[in-house]
């Protein structure tokens, strides 16, 4: 956890990482809050508060008496939802800092082929 | 309706001409854990005191469960207050303070007791009296969690505890917290510590309440923003800065109130957007208030 934005926006953030790069899959069980609260040493209220964004985005869905659990097709949500979000949260920024370096948008592109073919 | 489990109103306590606790209100519901930050001497353990009837208010009130503290064996017997400075009766050993916890407090769990005590080394046999700072406040740590009191006061309950007992601290409190949900007040200045487990600050300086606020909304509240002078200049102008620095053509401010888009656009203008951790937007408001002072 860091200071970068709110704790329950990093929790949702942490298992929707997991969903999209497929170490928790659909169907599968998520931690309980008592387990997110003690692993990532934060309150529960906070742990609560990440999780509930997610099951009202309909990325996790509740199991009354069992526990949460990833939707179905939750990857595919989230996958086009970050594809939408590269470009502010990446690609912006590289623009920027390239053009502080006097870097050549041509430059860039070629950049970015050769990093891509390593 | 519940009642709040904490209540106070214009709370002041004046020792002679100096003012320890000024005009304090806040209201604590009940379930949650409640940080009481502030730099030493300002007033927290005053604030404590107060709030649990074992000082008298000069003025205004407050209230537990909605009853007065003082002197009510049915409030107190629902409150655990862990203070800084217990002190105990001569030659009681821990193993004393433990047996008379269990019988004071309701749903005391000697199981959990006796776990805690393998984990946190506290010597049974020892007399309090002997024993150096943080094993003493190792057995309060030990009470306060296996009290299980609805409303657990600790005030600045480590003094003495190295790093990895404070996380014992940590790790236990929350996790007997998750099961056994109550209202935990805590005074503190290691606020980085403690910060990710707080959802509730309340920040006293010279004895006023600063701040009180939800933890979430808290942080990320502030950002600092780094580059060169006129772009920084740009974008505090207008706004409330907490801290400004600069050398040279660069400049270092942290301001409150960013938007997505604003941080953004600060960062499309070339500067640096760093967020501010709860520690950071803390010391920049007590010193910004400290520095209006002086000024005035």
């Amino acid at each position: 956890m860091d200071d970068s934005k709110p704790l329950f926006l990093q929790i949702a953030d942490q298992i929707e990482g997991q969903i999209v790069d497929n170490s928790m899959r659909e169907e599968s069980q998520v931690p309980s809050i008592n387990e997110l609260s003690a692993f990532h040493r934060i309150n529960p209220a906070t742990a609560l508060k990440g999780v509930n964004l997610l099951v009202e985005a309909g990325i996790l869905y509740k199991k009354r008496g069992v526990g949460m659990f990833v939707a179905p097709g939750a990857r595919e949500v989230l996958m086009s939802q970050r594809r939408e979000a590269f470009r502010s949260q990446f690609l912006r920024p590289l623009v920027v800092e390239a053009a502080k370096l006097a870097i050549t948008p041509q430059q860039l592109t070629h950049m970015i082929e050769k990093e891509a073919g390593r | 309706m519940t009642v709040n489990v904490v209540e106070a109103r214009g709370l002041t306590k004046r020792f002679g001409s100096v003012e320890a606790v000024t005009d304090v209100s806040f209201s604590v519901a009940e379930h949650g854990i409640c940080g009481l930050l502030g730099r030493n001497g300002s007033g927290k353990t005053t604030l404590m005191h107060l709030l649990t009837g074992q000082e008298f208010a000069s003025s205004g009130r407050s209230t537990l469960f909605g009853e007065s503290p003082v002197e009510n064996a049915a409030v107190l017997g629902r409150t655990c207050f862990i203070k800084e400075t217990q002190t105990y009766p001569d030659g009681f050993r821990a193993k004393h303070v433990l047996r008379a916890a269990s019988w004071v407090f309701p749903h005391w769990d000697a199981e959990l007791a006796d776990q805690l005590v393998v984990e946190f080394d506290v010597p049974l046999g020892r007399r309090v009296k002997r024993m150096s700072r943080g094993q003493r406040s190792a057995v309060g740590v030990v009470v306060g969690i296996a009290s299980r009191a609805e409303l657990t006061i600790f005030d600045e309950p480590y003094a003495g505890l190295d790093a990895v007992a404070r996380h014992i601290f940590y790790d236990r409190l929350l996790q007997d917290y998750g099961i056994h949900p109550r209202t935990i007040l805590m005074s503190t200045h290691l606020i980085d510590e403690v910060a990710d487990i707080l959802d509730r600050v309340l920040v006293i300086d010279d004895g006023r309440l600063m701040i009180d606020a939800d933890a979430d909304e808290l942080r990320g509240s502030a950002t600092t923003l780094a580059g060169r002078h006129s772009a920084v200049q740009g974008f505090a102008e207008g706004r409330e800065v907490l801290t400004w620095d600069s050398l040279g053509g660069l400049a270092t401010v942290t301001l409150t109130g960013l938007t997505e888009a604003e941080k953004s656009a600060a960062q499309a203008a070339g500067l640096d957007v760093v967020p501010v951790s709860l520690q950071q937007l803390i010391v920049g408001r007590t010193r910004g208030a400290a520095r209006e002072e002086i000024a005035s």
